[in-house]
């Protein structure tokens, strides 16, 4: 039931001689929605965006966009247009040209050209810098015409590579600010390749996970964090324990478990490290069964009562906060 | 003595100055000789220290100097022309269309075996192979493709070109390679992705990308076609003459002071057109 412009992977896969790459996966994106695929290097994220760009062709399976299989069309035919992790800009080309690179080719005429890349420039404020060279930009200037040069073949689908990776922290912060405006401004869908969770955490309306060449878990932000469903996802989102109980496996964020009398706990415990991290302080507790639990604490309750390392402690949390997850 | 060495400024020239004694002995002190004794006389049995112009305007004067100029920059023209076309193309085989760097490596040696033998050799073996009763003639001639054999093939400007060609080749592969080896591959797929063609990627981002190498190139295949006289002498069976041969005679005839200002007017030609390249491109990039 796809609807408008939605874009739908239908079992893709893509393998490399013996090796599989992406395993048969299927996904729905939402029109209009900003998609973060997130994983850890080597799980077949790239290869997704790459095929859903063109680049690469499926082994088996189809890419179906606005209702129409696009698997084997050329990149510049889909409605897809890609931003290249180096951003790709060509060096010999002023930032004007390499904006309107894609209507010269097409056979648009110069003047024209200019007056449409000029457009795009405004839209990531980058008019003062048209007649450069890309060599004369900083990194976050490449990737702001990288961005306009993607965005001037009015692309349905725009597909980022680790758009960010390149940059300084500081930059980043604000790129990616700036690339959520733009996509509210646009109403295209995003769907942006990266190994950072807070980066997805912060853009995705959607996020989807991959570990291993398939989809662990897709879904809102908050319901991938809050609610994972496999270890993998629990310990690659970050701020999760993993706790192995007599029912099962459990992943509980760090900051829902609690320290309590030993009367009282769930779990005992011995303290192995504490450390201050300003607002809060984070207790590393070695518990039975030698499992490792993270507890994050507030820093006055902790400071009210303070534990020495090597201290026995119980812990405890609330029914609700524990989601069973499957390894 | 050891402040003297402490100095920045004396260190420097120090350090400098191997390099400067060598370029010295064996590249400015030879080419200034070569200009003094462009200013020589000569008799027919001696030639003496002067200042006279005579050379010059007796080179100037004769219209052989202006055809056998001629001659020599046709061959430059077109042995330029096909390695830049044959070259180009290997270079574009290798470096985009062998994927594994061990096939490319292997293939780049591949096209220096040639190079194991003298330059001489290889022209040499032209000759059986061209010749009038030679492999070609003989084989077209049982094919059926022509009576007699063709005289052209061999003594005439097309062996003289092909064995250039065959010679210059790789001199032109060799930097196209290079920098066809740095171009950034997701440039490729970046034009593609804008909906470039195959032969719109190549004119819009290859060819211009690659430019520098492309100069490099014509600079070696240009002044080596300049420069040469043997090969001319052997493929064209002394029928046809280029500067260099017109220089090696009056070696032999012993008339120095002439030859050398042959030779300043052959330097001079080729440094200019070498300033005429770099200024179409700036090739500093590369080197």
């Amino acid at each position: 039931m796809t609807t408008g412009q939605d874009l739908e992977l239908v079992s893709l896969t893509k393998r490399y001689g013996e090796t599989v790459a992406v395993d048969k996966i299927d996904h729905h994106f939402r029109a209009g929605s900003y998609a973060c695929l997130l994983g850890p290097s080597g799980c077949g994220k790239s290869t997704t965006l790459r095929m859903i760009a063109g680049h690469e062709d499926p082994t088996e399976g189809s890419i179906v966009l606005g209702g129409s299989d696009v698997s084997w069309l050329p990149p510049a035919k889909r409605g897809t247009a890609m931003m290249f992790q180096s951003y790709a800009l060509f060096p010999h080309l002023s930032v004007s040209d390499n904006v309107s690179f894609s209507l010269k080719m097409k056979g648009v005429e110069a003047a024209t050209r200019r007056k449409a890349a000029g457009e795009m420039l405004e839209l990531v404020h980058m008019t003062d810098f048209a007649d450069r060279l890309p060599d004369q930009l900083s990194g976050g200037q490449q990737q702001r015409v990288a961005l306009a040069r993607a965005l001037i073949t009015n692309p349905q689908v725009l597909l980022l590579d680790e758009p960010l990776s390149a940059l300084d922290p500081f930059l980043r912060i604000r790129m990616r600010s700036e690339l959520k405006r733009l996509q509210q401004e646009l109403g295209i869908t995003f769907i942006h390749v990266t190994h950072s969770q807070d980066e997805a955490l912060a853009l995705a309306d959607e996020i989807v996970v991959m570990n291993n060449s398939i989809i662990e878990q897709a879904g809102s932000a908050r319901e991938v964090f809050n609610a994972p469903k496999t270890e993998f996802v629990a310990r690659f989102m970050g701020g999760h324990n993993v706790i192995a109980l007599p029912h099962g496996h459990f992943a509980i964020r760090n900051d829902q478990v609690r320290l309590t009398e030993m009367g009282e706990s769930r779990i005992a415990g011995k303290i192995t490290g504490v450390e201050y991290q300003g607002a809060h302080v984070l207790l590393n507790v070695l518990a039975v069964g030698d499992q490792e639990i993270t507890a994050i604490v507030p820093e006055e309750i902790f400071f009210d009562n303070p534990i020495p390392p090597d201290t026995d402690v119980g812990l405890t949390w609330d029914d609700h906060a524990l989601h069973p997850v499957t390894a | 003595m050891r402040n003297l060495l402490k100095n920045r400024n004396v260190s420097g020239w120090m350090l400098a100055s191997p390099l400067a004694v060598v370029l010295v002995c064996f590249l400015v002190l030879p080419i200034a000789m070569i200009i003094v004794v462009s200013f020589w006389g000569a008799t027919e049995f001696s030639i003496y220290p002067a200042f006279l112009f005579d050379n010059y305007a007796f080179l100037f004067g004769s219209p052989v100097t202006y055809s056998v100029f001629f001659n020599t920059f046709k061959y430059a023209v077109i042995t330029w022309g096909f390695t830049l076309v044959i070259g180009f193309t290997v270079a574009y085989f290798l470096a985009f269309h062998v994927r594994s760097l061990t096939w490319q490596i292997a293939l780049f040696l591949l096209c220096t075996i040639p190079f194991w033998t003298s330059n001489i050799i290889r022209m040499i073996s032209w000759i059986p192979f061209l010749g009038r009763n030679g492999l070609a003639n003989s084989t077209l001639i049982s094919w059926g493709v022509i009576d007699e054999p063709l005289e052209w093939l061999l003594f005439s400007d097309f062996s003289v070109i092909l064995a250039f060609v065959h010679l210059y080749t790789l001199f032109m592969v060799v930097p196209i390679f290079n920098t066809m080896m740095r171009i950034d591959r997701s440039l490729i797929e970046a034009a593609y992705d804008n909906g470039a063609s195959g032969l719109q990627t190549l004119t819009n981002v290859i060819i211009p990308l690659t430019k520098p190498g492309i100069m490099i190139g014509s600079i070696f295949v240009v002044t080596l076609v300049m420069g040469d006289f043997i090969t001319v002498r052997f493929m064209s069976g002394s029928q046809s003459a280029n500067v260099g041969r017109l220089i090696s005679n009056d070696i032999a005839l012993l008339q120095y002071p002439s030859a050398a200002a042959t030779a300043v007017v052959l330097l001079s030609t080729v440094l200019l057109i070498i300033a005429v390249l770099l200024r179409f491109v700036d090739i500093r990039k590369e080197l």
